[in-house]
């Protein structure tokens, strides 16, 4: 998988990009974790719209850098999932915990 | 009727959850599957996969994961097996967010994902004899009988 990110204001965009899953989960966190540890940011937006494929494994992944974010009571936003991605990511209630982003 | 089938044996490595997933959504091709039916079939997959991974085998590459699957006219069943530990308790983790590995954020979801992508799930297991998934899914509507 490929992360980017972008940072304005204040704001820090996470891109993902390609496939997270076990296999890819340790890179993810490390990469998320180095961003987020850069500086503490007024929000934090996901941006899932160039992922291919996520399974369950990237809901602990997410689920563990709202934990780190919510230290700080960042608020956390995702935008762009599609098709299964999106599906699995109303099934695990991560909308519950990240705020839904429709621009 | 079994229009085709296939069986692959891997070691229980991460590099080939992709692998299994993106197999067995070659296999799927001839039912003219949806993107998305196809991302719920290859996340399916990925789930069981992931299972025996982390939970079958206490290392990478210790054990051997079974995947094989077949399809007919509309319908896609695939059987996913491994030889490891086994689950104590099916039921208790069979559970939305049940989890023996909390310690390393595992969502406990995989279970409850393969329960509502499929159309089908058995999961059979014995103690240091391993486990084994059952899964299928139907193709909705269209698919052309070519």
């Amino acid at each position: 998988m490929d992360i980017t990110y972008k940072v304005d204001n204040k704001i820090l965009t996470i891109f993902l990009a390609g496939e997270l899953d076990h296999h890819s989960a340790v890179f993810a966190k490390v990469t998320i974790d180095e961003l987020l540890d850069k500086d503490i940011y007024n929000e934090v937006i996901f941006d899932f719209s160039r992922m291919t494929f996520m399974d369950s494994t990237g809901i602990g992944v997410l689920l563990g850098r709202y934990k780190k974010l919510k230290e700080h009571k960042v608020p956390v936003y995702a935008r762009g999932a599609q098709g299964s991605i999106e599906k699995l990511l109303k099934l695990s209630g991560i909308y519950n915990i990240f705020i839904k982003l429709t621009r | 009727m079994i229009k085709n089938k296939i069986k692959m044996i891997f070691p229980a490595n991460s590099l080939n959850e992709a692998l299994s997933r993106n197999v067995i959504a070659s296999l799927s091709l001839p039912l003219n599957p949806t993107v998305e039916w196809l991302g719920d079939v290859k996340t399916a997959i990925s789930e069981a996969v992931t299972n025996c991974i982390v939970h079958a085998y206490s290392e990478d590459n210790e054990g051997e994961i079974e995947v094989s699957a077949y399809i007919t006219e509309n319908e896609l069943f695939v059987t996913v097996k491994d030889y490891g530990v086994g689950i104590p308790n099916v039921e208790q983790a069979t559970q939305p967010f049940y989890t023996t590995k909390g310690d390393t954020e595992r969502s406990g979801m995989g279970f409850t994902v393969m329960q509502t992508f499929m159309d089908s799930l058995e999961v059979i297991s014995a103690k240091n004899e391993g486990t084994t998934v059952h899964m299928s899914k139907k193709i909705m509507c269209g698919g052309s009988n070519a």
